[in-house]
């Protein structure tokens, strides 16, 4: 599809709006997206991650993305980066989110409202014995991990389950 | 070229008309996203990785009740217009299929469908579940797609975590994963412009929209499909409560709109819905665009008992082989053939005089 604006280049973003009380979609090429201002900034702005923040009326402000104190500048299991992850919007595995824990809860409660997964628990095959298998030991870290990044919510979560097995 | 025959209804069980509202909701889809633990997601996977999740997946298929007759596409392996068909017929994403901006069709990119559900694989996630249904039927696509989510789950490992839930490529889909969408027709609101208001009003609700074949398509022929935006921080149910009430409550502003037409203009509404009509009925060329919304003009006819020599199935089948790909794949041409607009045309006045036919 050929850029409404240029009527030259192949059209890359398709803006749904509402102009006049209509319903518009506009195609527009890559510069004169960014020369209407529709996408900018290189970065987590283009990406689904930064159009639903856009879509939201939130500020994509990917400056906040960067790695915390203890958290290593590489998945230790992908090799991704924060940056990587700036550039595609996209996360390089679930280690990812062990990882990048700490920035990715931020971001989620931006996007989200919320950090917290409140829906089906997963046991996986085999799961009354790997439930069983996370030992008192494993939880309470988690729980001292949750109240030092203060995740109250989670925290509270632990202590349950915490009891729950006592 | 694909045998779609080899699908029950052709895949296309969804455009039947026969589920709840269908006057105004053409189908439903919930789609869950998991991803495989121990597998690295979509942006760092090589061909093998992605062909080693498909095996994986493969493997347990066969032990699935929901699956275990499915058809298996291997979309990679496919030409462009096969996989264009499978587009069409809303069974998978354009990205699966190739057809966003880069083309590019992913290694082991894969279908499964059984009746009403699948699962598409390789895509942004390494699983898809998806299922479809006919009408306003959140809770049945659900129940579906939950059954086959358990089956899976309980052989496969997904990727979870304790606070953050499923884990997805892009943290838009993380928690449920659950994207739920319902695509309505909403003429009556456009016509009386308050369509932008609704629309506004669902952005504040944490709902969204898009066109008629979902992310970064077109609004044609007065189709919204109306969406959940977040997915985590709420329990499936109450996503699906939260969508489908708000759905309800547009189906009612739409009904209201519609009423208010044909109170205060009824000679424009019956002009429009007999125009519409006439235009398809005898018209000798016609553009897929104009097909849809003259298709809409018809369905609001329809709606408002001033047709009665088409059904909805036939609008719904209409709606689906008028598109380029399934005209061009039935005619035997290339879908850019300049001839494709008088086939349209010639197919189209084919489906209403039958149907008009069988009415009478």
């Amino acid at each position: 599809m050929v850029c409404h604006q240029c009527k030259d280049r192949e059209a890359v973003v398709h803006l749904t709006q509402i102009a006049n009380d209509q319903v518009v979609t506009i195609h527009l090429c890559e510069r004169c997206a960014a020369e209407k201002g529709v996408e900018g900034g290189g970065t987590l702005a283009k990406t689904p991650v930064g159009n639903f923040l856009a879509s939201l009326g939130k500020d994509v402000a990917v400056e906040s993305l960067v790695a915390r104190p203890g958290e290593s500048a590489a998945c230790t299991h992908c090799g991704a980066t924060l940056n990587d992850f700036r550039e595609s919007g996209r996360l390089g595995c679930a280690e990812c989110y062990s990882n990048f824990e700490g920035s990715l809860r931020d971001l989620l409660r931006r996007l989200h409202g919320s950090s917290r997964h409140l829906g089906e628990r997963y046991d996986p095959p085999g799961s009354s014995v790997s439930e069983t298998k996370i030992s008192h030991t494993q939880l309470r870290d988690q729980l001292r991990l949750a109240i030092e990044t203060q995740n109250f919510e989670l925290a509270a979560e632990l202590r349950d389950r915490l009891r729950v097995k006592e | 070229m694909i045998d779609l025959s080899l699908l029950s209804d052709g895949g296309m069980g969804w455009l039947d008309a026969s589920g709840p509202s269908s006057h105004l909701v053409l189908c439903t889809r919930v789609r869950l996203a998991r991803n495989l633990a121990g597998h690295v997601f979509d942006t760092r996977a090589s061909a093998p990785d992605r062909e080693a999740v498909l095996r994986e997946v493969e493997a347990v298929v066969p032990e699935t009740v929901m699956l275990r007759r499915a058809v298996r596409f291997r979309l990679d392996r496919m030409d462009r217009p096969d996989r264009q068909l499978l587009h069409e017929r809303h069974l998978v994403s354009k990205e699966l299929a190739g057809l966003d901006a880069d083309s590019r069709v992913r290694p082991a990119a894969a279908l499964l469908v059984q009746d009403r559900v699948g699962v598409m694989l390789n895509e942004e996630d390494h699983l898809r579940l998806q299922s479809l249904q006919s009408g306003f039927a959140l809770e049945e696509a659900y129940r579906e797609v939950e059954r086959l989510d358990t089956e899976l789950g309980q052989r496969l490992t997904f990727a979870f975590h304790p606070e953050f839930g499923y884990l997805t490529s892009c943290p838009t889909n993380v928690g449920t994963g659950l994207r739920a969408s319902v695509l309505i027709h909403l003429p009556g609101l456009v016509l009386t412009k308050e369509i932008s208001k609704v629309l506004q009003g669902l952005g504040q609700v944490g709902l969204t929209f898009r066109g008629l074949h979902g992310e970064g398509s077109e609004v044609v022929g007065n189709f919204f499909q109306l969406s959940n935006q977040t997915t985590l921080g709420k329990s499936e149910q109450e996503l699906l409560d939260h969508l489908g009430k708000m759905v309800r409550q547009v189906m009612e502003y739409e009904e209201q709109a519609r009423q208010v037409l044909w109170r205060d203009v009824p000679s424009i509404i019956e002009d429009k819905v007999w125009r519409a009509y006439g235009l398809l009925r005898y018209a000798r060329t016609l553009s897929f665009e104009e097909t849809m919304n003259l298709l809409s003009g018809i369905r609001l006819g329809v709606g408002l008992n001033l047709i009665n020599d088409v059904g909805l199935y036939a609008l719904n089948k209409l709606l689906v082989h008028t598109q380029p790909t399934h005209l061009a794949v039935a005619e035997g041409v290339d879908a850019d053939d300049p001839g494709l607009g008088v086939r349209r045309a010639t197919y189209v006045r084919k489906i209403l005089e039958e149907d008009a036919g069988r009415r009478r």
